[in-house]
């Protein structure tokens, strides 16, 4: 059984156990446009909640990606790396960035659900 | 914030806007910024550069005036054609690039960028205030189209163009009287401008969208295509501490002016051409797929800071990130670095353009 739940920063976390896999979501790649390069954190790196995981470069600029969790990470998505687009054209399956041990699973109260994600667009 | 006379067509099409300039401007539609930049390139793309400002300067001393503005003799200039230029400060820093073009014995069209409108306007008027000379903004509409079908789109939209070379423009009549047509543009492609009074403008960009060769380009693309042509951007690649020298744009100096003129900021031009430049303007190729952005510092292979990077982007057409960037003249340019995020990524020395031009000359 999995859940899944957003950010106000467009990401969107999937729980499976004491895993999360993160991305970003379809509308955060509409408003970013084709992705060019995309910057994975290392496996077995220790994330904080808030920091600075992800860099998508568009043709244009550069956006940060935030970790919405904190934890180890335990898998990247080498897919996304080779093939940028793959975040324009499956943000929200196939284009996942990677996944984290969660360390404070408490940490989940404060995400939205998906219906509270769709109202802060 | 301010909207171009397309706006309406621009939200039509589904584009997706950003602030520029204090304009609310397409950034790309939904096609996305690699599939417009490759249409360019291959078909034709249509652009609204609406936002630039179109001042004409008339009148018995418009000669005398646009030669003290800009280092050329516009006397030389023959009606109807059209020259790259600068206004420069009292240092040769430049205060913004420009078309001029001729119109007429007396009349001259300066395309001035819409981020230096305010600076642009008041240093035209008051720079030429002893001169008779009648300044005015044009009330037109600009579109570009770019790319190898831009020819046969308007032929067949009915404007007669073929006969025009690069860098010449002409004045259309009959029902489209006060039309402007210029064989230019800024994206290395064969390719037009065309400013039209502002409440036709709209039908005509429908009628060359509706064109199947014809998709709407937005500013990502406008961006990713300059660069790749290696032309300098205002407010990046040039700013008013840069010279046309250190930019790499001497070319666009007449050369009988590079010495002895008598333009704003010609005894600096002078000055400045004999001391030779400190740093010089150079195309760099990063490696590696990652694009390096303008602001990056650009240091050697023992960790010297010797330049920053004024543009940085992905190429699509080149298929690698391309940079343009300021260095100094007597840096070692073997191991070049740019340093981004806190990682180094090496950076390569390459010709400029990245992709030829296609200027039918």
């Amino acid at each position: 059984m999995s859940s899944t739940y957003y950010t106000e920063d467009h990401e969107w976390i999937t729980i499976e156990g004491d895993v999360a896999t993160i991305g970003i979501t379809d509308h955060a790649q509409e408003q970013l446009g084709d992705l060019v390069f995309v910057e994975l954190p290392e496996v077995g790196n220790n994330v904080a909640k808030g920091d600075d995981a992800v860099v998508v470069e568009s043709v244009k600029a550069a956006s940060d990606v935030y970790s919405p969790v904190t934890g180890e990470v335990v898998e990247v998505n080498q897919a996304v790396s080779d093939d940028p687009t793959l975040v324009n054209s499956a943000a929200q399956s196939d284009g996942w960035f990677f996944k984290i041990r969660l360390s404070d699973k408490s940490e989940l109260d404060g995400l939205l659900d998906e219906a509270g994600y769709q109202s802060t667009l | 914030m301010n909207k171009t006379p397309l706006y309406d067509l621009h939200v039509k099409h589904e584009a997706k806007f950003g602030p520029f300039a204090g304009y609310d401007m397409p950034l790309f539609y939904k096609t996305g910024i690699i599939g417009e930049h490759q249409h360019t390139r291959q078909s034709a793309g249509l652009f609204d550069i609406s936002h630039m400002m179109l001042v004409s300067i008339s009148g018995s001393d418009a000669v005398k005036a646009v030669s003290l503005l800009c280092p050329l003799n516009a006397g030389e200039i023959e009606p109807g054609n059209a020259r790259y230029t600068f206004f420069l400060n009292n240092e040769a820093g430049i205060i913004d690039d420009l078309i001029v073009s001729r119109l007429g014995e007396e009349r001259f069209l300066l395309v001035c960028n819409a981020g230096c409108a305010t600076k642009d306007w008041e240093h035209i008027n008051t720079r030429t205030n002893k001169y008779q000379v009648e300044i005015s903004k044009l009330p037109l509409g600009l579109i570009a189209l770019q790319g190898p079908d831009s020819q046969q789109v308007l032929e067949d939209a009915g404007l007669p163009v073929s006969s025009l070379n690069f860098m010449q423009i002409t004045q259309l009549g009959g029902p489209r009287d006060g039309w402007l047509v210029s064989r230019a543009g800024y994206t290395g492609e064969d390719g037009f401008e065309i400013a039209v009074p502002e409440d036709g403008i709209a039908a005509f960009a429908e009628q060359l969208l509706a064109d199947e060769r014809v998709l709407p380009i937005g500013l990502g693309a406008r961006d990713s295509l300059r660069l790749e042509a290696g032309l300098s951007l205002y407010g990046q690649d040039l700013s008013a501490d840069i010279t046309p020298m250190e930019a790499g744009l001497t070319w666009a100096i007449q050369k009988n002016l590079r010495s002895g003129g008598s333009y704003i900021g010609a005894t600096a031009v002078e000055k400045k051409i004999a001391a030779k430049r400190k740093r010089k303007r150079v195309g760099l190729k990063p490696e590696g797929r990652a694009p390096v952005r303008a602001g990056a510092p650009i240091v050697d292979k023992s960790g010297n800071r010797v330049g920053t990077i004024t543009s940085g982007g992905f190429g699509p057409s080149v298929e690698h990130p391309v940079a343009l960037g300021l260095i100094n003249v007597d840096a070692d340019t073997d191991g070049l670095m740019a340093e981004v995020r806190s990682r180094q990524i090496p950076l390569q020395i390459a010709s400029l353009p990245f992709t030829p031009h296609k200027y039918k000359r």
